[in-house]
C-alpha cells in the first residue's frame, strides 16, 4: 500500500506538468487570436500612438483680367491653450481682452474639457480656445499674454478682400458642414471651403492639397517626435491662383451705379465669353463675411428683405420684355415666317386680338428693321402668329412651339448656361405639354401670344438677356460666359473656350444688329447713344406682377466687330429707357473709354444718387 | 562527505537549467530596453537609465549565484527555519518602515535603493515548507501538521496582504501545488477550481437570461449535478446508482425543455430540485447500504450550491471596490478602457499590434511611448508581443514551459525530500507567475500585479528568482554529487 501511494505520487509530477503544458496551450492560442486572427487592436494601436497633424496649405490668390489682386489670405490668430500648463490668472482681465464675458468664458473651458463634445481632448495638447482672432484683438492680447500661462496664439490664415466690391461673385469662405464632409472626404470637421461664387466654384483648385505631419504621441498625448523621421510625411500644396475675366474698375463703377437700387448689370466679351462685371444689387463688403464675424454678418445679410446674397445676375427669374424681341425675329426669319421685307400692321396693338398687346405711336405697317428699333408689341405677335399657326409647316401648333422653343434653347434660354458660378438658374420657357396642359390641348399663338414679347410664361436671367446681346454681337454664336479667365497651371475647361453655334443662320443676325442699331439711332434707346460709338440695343420693360415694372437693357457695341454686350436689368424702374438704357451707357462709355466723360458726369451723379426701391423693401 | 569537493560543483549542476536562466534573462533585459525610452536618449548601458541599471541587477545576480553555490547545500537545510524567521520579521517590519507606494507598503527605501522583502520570501518560505515536510516522521495528514504547514504558508501571505500587494501575497497559495506533490487529496485543489470556476461563470453570466432562466447560475448548478454525477461513480465502483442519477437528470430536463414551451420555466428551480432529489437518493443508498461515502458527495453538493449563493455576497461584501473592478473588468462584465480596464485594454492594443512577426526590436509605438502602464515590470510581456509578435511571443511561453516542467522534473529525481519539497514550491511559484502574468497581460485573468520572471525590470525581484532558482539548482547539484 506504501509502494503503491508512492506511485501514486510520484505521477503527479505528470499532472503538474500537464497542467503547465495546458496552460501554455491556452496562452498561446489567446496570442494566436490577439495577435493573428483579431485585427481591431492592429488599427487601434495607429490611432493610439500615431497623431496625424494636418498641415493646411495657402489658399490660392485671385486677380482680376488686369493683374489687381482682389482676394489673399491674411494672418489670423488662434488662441489655443494647454489646459494643463494653466495657472491661476485674472480671469476678468483675460475675458476683458479677448471680449468675453465670464460666463461664456467657463462655458468654453467646460465644452473643451467635455470628451462629448471635443473628444480628443487631452490636458497636454494645445486646444483650441479661440477661432479667427482678428489681428487688433490679437495685439492687445500679445502684450498680456505673459500674464496668462498656457495660452497660447497658432497662426492661421483667413481671407481678405482688397476690394468692396463683387462679394456676390467672389463668394465666401466659411467652414464646411455635414454634408460637405460626407461629400468628399478631403474634408474634416473644422476645415473651410468656400461657401459661394468662385470661392465655391473653384474650391478644388484655390484649396490645394491638404499635407500631413505624422507624430509620435505618447499616452499622456505629449507629442514624442516625428514618425520615422518624417518619411511618411506630405507637404502641403498651395492652392492654385486665379485670373478673373472680371474688370473690377467696371464692376466697382455698375454697383456704385446700382446703389440704392434692386437689379443687375451683366458685361460680356462675345469673342471670348468672358465675363466683365457682373453686378448684383443691393450687395455687400465680401470682408463682413470673414473670420469670426462671419456667422453673425451672414445671418443679418440673409434677414436683409432685399436679399443681398441673392446673385440677381445668375438667379434672378425675370420676364425678358422686350428684350425678347431679336431672338423672335431670329427665329421667324429662320422658320421663313417672315422675311425681312415682310410687313405687318399695328393699331396701337396686334389688331387679332382686339389692340392687345398694345404697343405705342410709331409708323404702321412696318417690317423687321423698325419693328425692332421702335419695339413693335404686334409686330412680333403676327410673326408668332404666322409662325406657329402655320399647318402648311408645322402638322400642329405643338410642334410649331417647340420648333420655337428649340431655337431659344439653342441660344442659351431655358436653361442653365453653365457659368462658372454656384446656383445659376435656368430661366423658363414653355413647351407644347404646358400648354397642353394648361389648355386641355385647345390653344393657339393668340392664346400665348405674350410669349412673343417676353411676358407670360417666358423668363430669364440677366446673364441669359446679356449672352443674347453677345450671340447677336457674334452675329449666330456665343462662348458659355464665364469668370475666370486663367487657372495657375491648368486649362481652361473646353466649355469655356468653344463656340456654341445658335439654330438660326448667321446671315439672319445682320437684320437684327440693324434693328438694335436703329433703336438706338433713332429708336427706343436713344438714350443709349455714345460719340464716336455705335451702341446696339434694345430696351425692355418686363411686366411685375408684384409692383412697378423692371426696367431692362441690352445691347452690344460697336455695331460692326462688337467687343463688349451689356444687360442691366432695373427692379421697379419702369420703362426700360428710363435707368436701364442711362446705366448701361455709362458702363459702355467706361469700357471703351477708361472713364466717364465730363458731360455724363452729371447723369452718373444722378444716377447713383437715384433711389429704386420697391416698397416693401423701404423700411 | 569525505569526497566532497568544490571543485565539482559546477560539473555536477544542471547546466541546461541555468542557460535556460541565461536565455531567459538575456530575453527579458531587452524586452526592457524595447520597453525604455532611455535607450534613444541615455544609452544601453548608462546606469541611470532602466536597461543599465537593470544590466547592474544582472551582473550583480551572477555573484549572487556563485555566492550561492559555493554554499553547502546543508547549509539550507540547516539555515530554512532561520532564513524563514528573519524574512517574516523583515516583512512585518516593511509594513511600518515603507513609505506609501501608489497604495502599498511593500518597498523599502534605501536612498536611491528600493527593495521589496516579499519578493525574497518567497524561497524562504519554500525552505521552510522543505524543512518542515522533510523532518522526521512527517505525515501530511496529521492535524498538527496541516497547522503547521498552513502556518507557514498563509504567515508571509497575511503580511504581504497586510502590505496591501495583493499580487505577491496570493503567490504563496501556489504552494499548495507541493501539498499536493506531497499526498494532499486532489480533492482540495478539485475544491479550490470548482470555487473559482463557479465564482467566475456566476459573475461573467449574472445579468444574463434566457427566459426566466439566469444562465450563469443555470450553468453553474449544471455543473454541480455533473460533478455529483461522477463523484457518485468515483466514491464506489458501483455503476447502478451513477446510470440512475444520468437517467434522472436526463429525464427531468427533457420534460422541463417541453413544459417551457407552454409556460416559462425557470430551469434554476429545475435543477435545484435535481439536486435535490438526487442527495435525497444517495441519502437513501447511504443508509439502505450503510456506505458513508455517498455522504461525501452530498456533501460536495450542499457546499456548492451554499457557496454559488454566497459568491454575491462575498463580492459585494468582503471584495474591495478596486478589486470588484479589476474581477469584473477582467471578465469582461464592465468596460472602461480609461479607468480599471485602461492597463488591460491597452496591453491587449500593444500585444494584438504586434502581429504575426512583431514591429521588430525597439520599433514598438504602443510600450514606447507608454500607452501601457508599468511596461517594463509588470507588463513587459506586452513589448514581447509588440515587438516580437506571435512567434516571440510564443517562443518565450514555450521556453517558460520547458523550463517549469524541466523543473518538475529534476524535483521529481531529488533523493532528499528537502530538496524535492523545495523543488516542487519553487516550480509552483514558477508557474504560478506564469498564469497571472500572461493570463492578465492577454486579458484572461484579473489584473493582478505581479512579475513576469526574469523578464520584468526590478532588482528584488531578479534576485528574488535567482536566489530561488539557484538554491534548488545547488541541492540539485549536490544530489549528484553525493
Amino acid at each position: 500500500m506504501a509502494n503503491n501511494l508512492k506511485y501514486t505520487l510520484e505521477n503527479r509530477r505528470y499532472v503538474l506538468s500537464g497542467a503547465v503544458i495546458a496552460v501554455a496551450i491556452i496562452f498561446i492560442i489567446r496570442l494566436f487570436y490577439l495577435q493573428v486572427i483579431d485585427n481591431e487592436y492592429k488599427t487601434r494601436a495607429d490611432s493610439n500612438a500615431l497623431l496625424k497633424k494636418t498641415l493646411y496649405p495657402s489658399r490660392g490668390m485671385i486677380y482680376d483680367r488686369n493683374g489687381k489682386l482682389l482676394v489673399y489670405n491674411q494672418p489670423a490668430y488662434d488662441i489655443m491653450l494647454i489646459m494643463r500648463e494653466i495657472q491661476p490668472f485674472d480671469t476678468l482681465d483675460f475675458c476683458q481682452t479677448v471680449g468675453l464675458t465670464k460666463a461664456q468664458f467657463v462655458k468654453r473651458i467646460a465644452d473643451i474639457k467635455d470628451r462629448r463634445i471635443n473628444p480628443g481632448y487631452s490636458s497636454y495638447v494645445p486646444q483650441a480656445f479661440m477661432n479667427q482672432v482678428s489681428a487688433q484683438d490679437y495685439g492687445v492680447l500679445q502684450e498680456k499674454l505673459y500674464k496668462f500661462p498656457g495660452f497660447y496664439i497658432q497662426n492661421r490664415t483667413i481671407r481678405e478682400y482688397e476690394y468692396p466690391n463683387a462679394a456676390l461673385l467672389l463668394g465666401n469662405v466659411g467652414e464646411v458642414n455635414k454634408q460637405d464632409i460626407a461629400k468628399d472626404n478631403y474634408y474634416v470637421q473644422g476645415d473651410l471651403s468656400g461657401r459661394a461664387g468662385v470661392e465655391r466654384s473653384y474650391e478644388s483648385v484655390l484649396r490645394g492639397e491638404k499635407g500631413v505631419e505624422i507624430l509620435l504621441r505618447d499616452a499622456h498625448g505629449r507629442i514624442q517626435g516625428k514618425y520615422e523621421n518624417g518619411v511618411y510625411d506630405v507637404d502641403p500644396v498651395s492652392g492654385k491662383s486665379l485670373t478673373l475675366s472680371i474688370d473690377m474698375e467696371l464692376q466697382a463703377l455698375g454697383e456704385k451705379l446700382m446703389s440704392n437700387k434692386v437689379g443687375s448689370i451683366v458685361m460680356i466679351e462675345p469673342s471670348t465669353g468672358e465675363i466683365l462685371c457682373m453686378v448684383s444689387s443691393p450687395n455687400y463688403d465680401p470682408n463682413r463675411l470673414v473670420g469670426r464675424r462671419r456667422g453673425s454678418e451672414h445671418a443679418v445679410l440673409e434677414k436683409d428683405p432685399l436679399k443681398p446674397l441673392y446673385d440677381r445676375s445668375i438667379m434672378g427669374v425675370y420676364p425678358p420684355g422686350s428684350t425678347f424681341k431679336p431672338a423672335m425675329g431670329l427665329i421667324f426669319l429662320q422658320e421663313g415666317a417672315i422675311t425681312p421685307e415682310t410687313f405687318y400692321s399695328c393699331a396701337h396693338g396686334y389688331p387679332v386680338l382686339g389692340g392687345k398687346p398694345a404697343c405705342h405711336g410709331h409708323p404702321s405697317p412696318l417690317n423687321l428693321v423698325p419693328a425692332l428699333a421702335t419695339s413693335c408689341n404686334a409686330y412680333f405677335c403676327w410673326g408668332l402668329r404666322d409662325m406657329i399657326d402655320s399647318r402648311r409647316k408645322y402638322a400642329s401648333v405643338q410642334i410649331g412651339l417647340d420648333t420655337w422653343k428649340d431655337h431659344l434653347t439653342s441660344m442659351g434660354y431655358g436653361f442653365r448656361l453653365g457659368v462658372d458660378l454656384p446656383s445659376e438658374k435656368s430661366g423658363y420657357i414653355p413647351n407644347s405639354k404646358i400648354y397642353d396642359r394648361i389648355y386641355k390641348g385647345r390653344w393657339s399663338s393668340s392664346t400665348i401670344i405674350s410669349v412673343a414679347i417676353g411676358q407670360g410664361e417666358v423668363t430669364a436671367t440677366p446673364l441669359q438677356i446679356c449672352n443674347m446681346a453677345a450671340s447677336v454681337a457674334n452675329r449666330g454664336y456665343f462662348i458659355t460666359p464665364h469668370v475666370v479667365k486663367k487657372i495657375e497651371g491648368s486649362q481652361l475647361d473646353s466649355l469655356y473656350t468653344e463656340r456654341r453655334y445658335t439654330t438660326v443662320d448667321n446671315s439672319y443676325y445682320e437684320f437684327i444688329a440693324e434693328g438694335m442699331r436703329g433703336a438706338v439711332t433713332s429708336g427706343t434707346c436713344r438714350r443709349a447713344a455714345l460719340p464716336n460709338i455705335e451702341v446696339c440695343g434694345k430696351t425692355g420693360t418686363a411686366q411685375n406682377p408684384h409692383g412697378k415694372d423692371h426696367s431692362v437693357f441690352m445691347g452690344f457695341a460697336p455695331y460692326h466687330d462688337s467687343k463688349i454686350a451689356i444687360s442691366v436689368l432695373v427692379e421697379n424702374a419702369g420703362f426700360g429707357a428710363t435707368y436701364a438704357v442711362p446705366i448701361g451707357k455709362l458702363m459702355l462709355e467706361k469700357y471703351f473709354n477708361g472713364e466717364i466723360s465730363p458731360e455724363n458726369k452729371y447723369e452718373e451723379e444722378y444716377l447713383t444718387n437715384l433711389v429704386v426701391l420697391p416698397r416693401n423693401g423701404i423700411i | 562527505m569525505a569526497s566532497y569537493n568544490k571543485g565539482s560543483i559546477w560539473s555536477t549542476v544542471d547546466w541546461i537549467t541555468i542557460l535556460l536562466y541565461v536565455v531567459m534573462v538575456t530575453a527579458g533585459w531587452f524586452s526592457i530596453c524595447g520597453a525604455s525610452y532611455e535607450v534613444e536618449t541615455l544609452g544601453w548601458f548608462d546606469p541611470s537609465g532602466r536597461p543599465g541599471s537593470q544590466l547592474i541587477w544582472i551582473g550583480l545576480s551572477f555573484i549572487l549565484i556563485f555566492i550561492i553555490m559555493m554554499l553547502d547545500a546543508d547549509f539550507y537545510n540547516v539555515f530554512a527555519y532561520l532564513i524563514y524567521g528573519l524574512v517574516i520579521l523583515l516583512l512585518i517590519a516593511t509594513i511600518f518602515l515603507a513609505p506609501d507606494i501608489k497604495g502599498s507598503h511593500s518597498w523599502l527605501v534605501f536612498g536611491p535603493l528600493r527593495v521589496q522583502p516579499a519578493e525574497f520570501a518567497k524561497f524562504a518560505t519554500a525552505l521552510a515548507l522543505a524543512k518542515l515536510m522533510s523532518s522526521y516522521g512527517f505525515k501530511l495528514s496529521a492535524l498538527k501538521n496541516i497547522v503547521l504547514v498552513l502556518t507557514i504558508i498563509l504567515t508571509p501571505l497575511a503580511i504581504v496582504l497586510l502590505q496591501k500587494e495583493t499580487g505577491s501575497a496570493l503567490v504563496f497559495l501556489a504552494l499548495f501545488l507541493v501539498l499536493y506533490r506531497e499526498g494532499m487529496t486532489g480533492y482540495v485543489l478539485l475544491a479550490a477550481l470548482c470555487a473559482v470556476t463557479f465564482f467566475v461563470i456566476n459573475m461573467k453570466y449574472s445579468d444574463v437570461m434566457i427566459g426566466v432562466t439566469p444562465l450563469g447560475e443555470l450553468i453553474v448548478l449544471c455543473i454541480i449535478q455533473t460533478l455529483i454525477v461522477m463523484l457518485t461513480g468515483i466514491v464506489r465502483p458501483n455503476l447502478l446508482p451513477v446510470k440512475i442519477l444520468s437517467g434522472l437528470s436526463v429525464a427531468v430536463f427533457l420534460v422541463a425543455y417541453v413544459v417551457s414551451f407552454f409556460i416559462p420555466v425557470n430551469f434554476v428551480w429545475v435543477t435545484i430540485g435535481l439536486l435535490v432529489a438526487s442527495s435525497c437518493y444517495l441519502i437513501f443508498l447511504m443508509v439502505k447500504n450503510w456506505v458513508w461515502h455517498y455522504l461525501l458527495v452530498v456533501l460536495f453538493a450542499v457546499i456548492s450550491v451554499g457557496f454559488l449563493y454566497s459568491v454575491d455576497y462575498i463580492f459585494d461584501d468582503i471584495l474591495e471596490p478596486h478589486q470588484q473592478t479589476r474581477i469584473k473588468v477582467s471578465l469582461g462584465l464592465e468596460d472602461d478602457p480609461s479607468g480599471a480596464g485602461y492597463n488591460v485594454n491597452q496591453s491587449k492594443i500593444a500585444i494584438g499590434s504586434g502581429g504575426l512577426t512583431g514591429k521588430g526590436f525597439l520599433n514598438g509605438t504602443q510600450t514606447k511611448l507608454k500607452y501601457v502602464p508599468e511596461q517594463d515590470t509588470d507588463f513587459i510581456f506586452c513589448t514581447v508581443g509588440e515587438e516580437e509578435g506571435f512567434i516571440g511571443s510564443a517562443a518565450v511561453l514555450i521556453l517558460f514551459t520547458v523550463f517549469i516542467v524541466r523543473l518538475i522534473s529534476l524535483s521529481e529525481k531529488q533523493k532528499t525530500v528537502f530538496a524535492r519539497v523545495y523543488g516542487y514550491g519553487m516550480a509552483s511559484i514558477f508557474f504560478f507567475h506564469l498564469i497571472i502574468n500572461i493570463g492578465m497581460v492577454t486579458g484572461i485573468t484579473p489584473v493582478i500585479g505581479i512579475p513576469l520572471p526574469f523578464f520584468s525590470y526590478g532588482g528584488s525581484a531578479l534576485w528574488g528568482f535567482t536566489i530561488l532558482l539557484f538554491i534548488f539548482l545547488r541541492l540539485d547539484a549536490s544530489r549528484k554529487e553525493r
